[in-house]
């Protein structure tokens, strides 16, 4: 095949690739070479993904059609701006998490069953890429339970008895929220006979006044919110991120709900449009006030936790806020911000958790306790932690900063100057439950015995994957161009498409 | 040109790879490199940039920023001297960073480049209070840190209003009609220990390690100064909160017992007079206020050092712990007298020739009143940093402690702030040349001279009476000498209800504030605790409960 028809099919290939390693990993099941076709796989797709934003940056949207089928009858993958970042953050984080699993997943899943958790991730991996490069409702949903149950097999493959049971809490949740926006999208096709995005966007004006798509509305944005842990329909995330495999965690953490508020945007946005949604619908009241409180609330949650896994996914549902925050001011410079940040989130989080995965490799607990004394033993890690979380905070010259700046002055362009002083405020919240880890790795004395004899510097193929993101987090927080020059052409997409 | 904060930013990214000398030599070698780029550096912006769609001046040159820059390196350099012994790389790192953002900051030809400083400023310089390692000291580092960031997230918002009322981002005069000017205000103010949030300063720099304090002495606080003097020169309200500043901390300062936060205390009232200066905002006012940060800097970091000499050979600072340490310490006692006799501004020494121009200014624009608070915050300067710091460390009762001399850089440190101290004192003209506006002030005429020794004499013949005639009851050795001699004409019991008063009000202000805050704490654990209603893990019923009732909520509303 030469260099064009690879490019060609480059939307296919973002799905296929992971798609087939996964029964592959299973036909090879030896730990070693599964992780090994994984990690490929991985880089693979994100190399995909690259050649994508590439050609979309180059040329414009594009649409490819599976098996040549034009749409509305067939499916078609619609690439633009947006869903080639969000497959670029996504595939991203995948190929990072994926070297450092090895060691990882060595300590924390029995040696028979590894081989399963390295395909539940492709498969995961799949289904995520698929809900980003689709242009088809239907197939929105499909790829959705192709993530979610592999998601909740990850999950209970963590350690400890808590595991079966976040996944099965997890499962009845995300089971809620998948039918739900089935349910939803039934109710469109029953009033418009369609299901490709571009098609309902222009069948749906017309019918705009009808109870029935009011319905349709409420239940798909409702359902992609349990997905993407809105506040307060968050409360699986935590248990789940908090036991599932480190690994695991940290590719969830910059994946999985990014992708969720992904197709929430696109549902909103493209399909339903902006004057249907904030004007019929009047869904920024109620997404403002709930993004607004899971920010403070959970921000505030974060700073009392123990558990540092937990405590980090309750960050996650606040930064949730941020993102949705920014949809919810319906402007520019605010979606800008909300996509800019998830990219910048994937990046601080991922670093975060993986840290944390280096921490519990060499310590087992990760709780606040098990931190003091940690800063002297395993200086990299800690000095990655904390690098990680100055990030988090928003701290001038790292990523995060860059996020708040534009929600920040999307919050005032329309005079909004409380929204503005809670995202600031809430970053002081931020400083104290990423200083608190600090504080008691570096100036708690280690409990005489409480450390293990094992707890030195994490092995350095655990070392490089974190560093590499914290790199990319100072990266990205002085020279934004790429990450919110995109991110403001996504969002240009969004609301010009529709307006 | 190179900016001038690259020096101190690539040593402090070397520093952690070293080890020993290499790495002293180091902490001294980024502020001579940074000198060297600031001399004959040209006025204007050296470096512009487009970013987050803005213009942004990350190095602009003028005759003010120049002073700042030029003090913040030799306070950098002696700071470097005097830090010398140690072998921490955490805090040789972190001094560099801090000086180097303070020196940024002073560069800043905009609101967001001043932002990053602002907050590298804070984030820097909190390790050098941690570093000491007491829990009282990583207490109140946590505390300091969440007043820093507060200051920087006002900084932020307030160049977020600016720039969306005015779209410039660029740093000049703004005053308090500025949009957004009353935000900016209130983040300078907080880092420049404005009356009422000053206590991180007082809390925070007496807790911090004793070559920690002299780098913290030198630049949050005289950063801050700049900044107002860029934004806010002529703003009258400055006036009355400098006057302030200059009048408070003295009763503070006399009924402290640990000596380096009474040097806290006289270091928010030298603020006082700077902050009066750019308040009254002529040419003359702003060269007194940026002088005075000048010799300010010299003589209180050698006020630090000598007492940071003090508790680094003692392992004590109480002033009711020390004494008699002349007979161990000569040459530390005799530098710790020139930094007393330039902050008490004894002519020949530096706090001479900047404060009087403050006042003389104040003079001019006919504040009176301001001039006497003034004149009262000298005296009180007088006795609590000029009398009490070296009485009660070098001389008084001896409290039987037998030392030695601390370790030579240290000494080499305090002897060239010293000379500073002294030189300028003597060749004032070496500073006048480099002030924001040319000036022919001459300090030294008769009647300046006359009437400063004149209040100094005055003072010091007080004490003396005083202390022979037994009045001076040896408990009481820490009253203000000048504010005790008025408590003792009305009655020796006044003293007695006014230091109960002060005292009482002090620690009921305290302990409502800490038991405000345990409250609060104990509320917010309560709601948000691992085990409150929103920290719990919730049941999954719950979730979809609640799934459920938006689902109906929002229908519904939407119906009607």
């Amino acid at each position: 095949m030469s260099a064009t028809a690879v490019m060609a099919h480059l939307p296919a290939l973002a799905v296929v690739v992971p798609l087939m390693t996964a029964p592959l990993t299973v036909l090879v099941n030896r730990p070693a070479l599964v992780w090994r076709l994984a990690t490929l796989s991985c880089l693979l797709t994100f190399a995909v993904a690259v050649g994508l934003l590439a050609r979309v940056l180059e040329l414009g949207p594009f649409v490819y059609e599976i098996g040549g089928w034009a749409a509305p009858w067939g499916i078609e993958y619609r690439i633009d701006a947006f869903n080639a970042y969000v497959v670029l953050v996504v595939t991203g984080v995948s190929a990072v998490a994926m070297p450092f699993a090895r060691r990882s997943v060595e300590r924390e899943v029995e040696r028979d069953r590894a081989y399963l958790l390295y395909c539940a991730w492709m498969l995961a991996l799949t289904g995520l890429v698929g809900i980003a490069v689709t242009g088809d409702l239907f197939n929105v949903f499909v790829f959705l339970e192709i993530s979610s149950l592999a998601t909740y097999v990850l999950v209970s493959m963590g350690r400890g008895r808590a595991a079966p049971l976040a996944a099965l809490r997890y499962l009845v949740v995300g089971t809620v929220g998948a039918t739900f926006f089935l349910i939803g999208v039934g109710l469109l096709y029953e009033m418009t006979g369609s299901l490709n995005m571009a098609d309902l966007a222009a069948r749906i004006p017309p019918i705009a006044d009808s109870r029935v798509v009011h319905a349709g509305f409420v239940f798909i944005v409702l359902g992609l919110a349990l997905k993407a842990a809105l506040f307060p329909l968050h409360a699986w995330l935590p248990g789940a991120y908090g036991a599932a495999p480190s690994a695991v965690t940290a590719f969830l953490a910059g994946t999985a709900t990014k992708v969720a508020i992904y197709a929430l945007l696109r549902v909103v946005f493209t399909v339903f449009g902006a004057r249907f949604a904030f004007g019929t619908m009047a869904f920024d009241v109620l997404l403002v006030p709930l993004a607004l409180a899971g920010i403070l609330v959970a921000s505030a949650v974060a700073v009392f936790q123990q558990d540092l896994k937990r405590m980090l996914a309750y960050s996650s549902v606040a930064q949730i806020g941020y993102m949705l925050l920014g949809a919810g001011l319906v402007s520019e410079a605010g979606l800008t911000g909300g996509i800019v940040h998830m990219f910048n989130h994937a990046l601080a989080k991922t670093a975060l958790f993986l840290a944390l995965g280096c921490i519990a490799y060499r310590v087992g607990t990760v709780t606040v306790a098990s931190m003091a004394g940690l800063g002297r033993r395993m200086p990299w890690t800690m000095a990655a932690f904390v690098l990680g979380g100055l990030s988090l905070v928003g701290v001038p010259l790292t990523a995060g900063f860059v996020s708040k700046w534009y929600l920040v002055q999307a919050a005032l362009e329309r005079d909004l100057w409380w929204v503005a002083a809670i995202v600031l405020f809430a970053s002081v919240l931020a400083l104290i439950y990423t200083g608190r880890v600090a504080e008691a790795a570096y100036f708690r004395p280690a409990v005489p015995g409480g450390l293990p004899d094992r707890a030195r510097e994490a092995p350095l193929s655990m070392l490089v994957p974190v560093w590499l993101l914290v790199g990319l987090n100072f990266y990205f927080g002085i020279d934004a161009a790429l990450s919110a020059g995109v991110a403001g052409e996504a969002a240009r997409g969004l609301l010009g498409g529709v307006s | 040109m190179v900016p001038p904060f690259v020096p101190f930013l690539i040593a402090a990214l070397l520093v952690p790879a070293l080890q020993g000398r290499a790495r002293s030599v180091l902490v001294l070698v980024a502020p001579i490199v940074g000198a060297l780029t600031l001399v004959g550096a040209p006025e204007g912006v050296a470096w512009q940039l487009d970013m987050l769609g803005l213009t942004l001046e990350p190095v602009r040159v003028d005759r003010l920023s120049l002073i700042f820059g030029y003090i913040f390196h030799i306070a950098a350099f002696v700071g470097g001297i005097y830090a010398w012994h140690l072998r921490d790389s955490v805090q040789a790192s972190a001094g560099l960073l801090y000086a180097g953002s303070a020196i940024g900051a002073v560069f800043a030809g905009d609101l967001l480049t001043l932002f990053v400083f602002w907050e590298v400023m804070a984030v820097s310089s909190v390790f050098l209070i941690w570093a000491r390692g007491t829990p009282e000291a990583i207490r109140s580092a946590q505390r300091y840190l969440v007043v820093q960031i507060t200051s920087g997230v006002l900084l932020l918002a307030g160049a977020l209003v600016h720039l969306e009322a005015t779209g410039s981002i660029a740093f000049g005069h703004l005053g308090l009609d500025a949009p957004g000017g009353v935000l900016i205000l209130l983040a300078f103010g907080i880092k420049c220990a404005f009356p009422g949030l000053h206590s991180w300063l007082t809390d925070a720099y007496p807790q911090a390690t004793p070559t920690g304090t002299v780098f913290l002495s030198a630049f949050t606080t005289k950063a801050a100064v700049y900044t107002l003097a860029r934004g806010y020169a002529g703003t009258e309200l400055l006036v009355w909160i400098g006057a302030t500043m200059a009048f408070f901390p003295i009763f503070y300062a006399v009924i402290e017992n640990d000596l380096r936060r009474v040097l806290g205390y006289s270091l928010i009232n030298q603020l006082g007079f700077m902050v009066t200066g750019i308040g009254i905002g002529t040419e003359m006012a702003v060269n007194g206020a940026a002088a005075h940060a000048f010799s300010h800097i010299l003589y209180k970091a050698l006020l630090f050092m000598s007492m940071g000499a003090v508790l680094h050979m003692t392992g004590r600072i109480n002033g009711s712990d020390l004494g008699g340490l002349y007979r161990s310490m000569p040459r530390t006692t005799v530098l710790c007298i020139v930094g007393a006799a330039s902050i008490s501004a004894f002519p020949l020494f530096s706090g001479f020739i900047s404060k009087p121009m403050v006042m003389t200014a104040a003079l001019e624009q006919g504040y009176d009143w301001v001039w006497l608070v003034l004149l009262f915050a000298s005296a009180g300067v007088f006795h609590h940093a000029g009398i009490k710091i070296p009485y009660f460390a070098f001389f008084a009762h001896d409290s039987g402690i037998r030392t030695t001399e601390p370790p030579v850089n240290m000494q080499i440190a305090m002897l060239v702030a010293a000379t500073l101290c002294v030189g300028i004192g003597c060749f004032p003209e070496l500073l006048y040349a480099h002030l924001p506006f040319a000036t022919d002030y001459s300090p030294y005429d008769a009647s300046h001279v006359l009437a400063q020794l004149q209040l100094l004499l005055f003072s010091a013949l007080a004490f003396a009476w005083l202390t022979l005639s037994g009045l001076y009851p040896p408990e009481l050795r820490s009253v203000n000498l000048d504010a005790d001699w008025v408590y003792r004409r009305l009655g020796p019991r006044l003293v007695g209800s006014a230091r109960e008063v002060i005292g009482t009000a002090d620690a009921a202000v305290r302990s409502a504030a800490v038991g405000g805050l345990v409250r609060l704490g104990g509320w917010l654990a309560r709601v948000y605790g691992p085990r409150a209603p929103a920290g719990a893990a919730w049941p999954t019923h719950r979730t979809v409960a609640i799934t459920l009732v938006l689902l109906g909520g929002y229908i519904l509303l939407q119906g009607g």
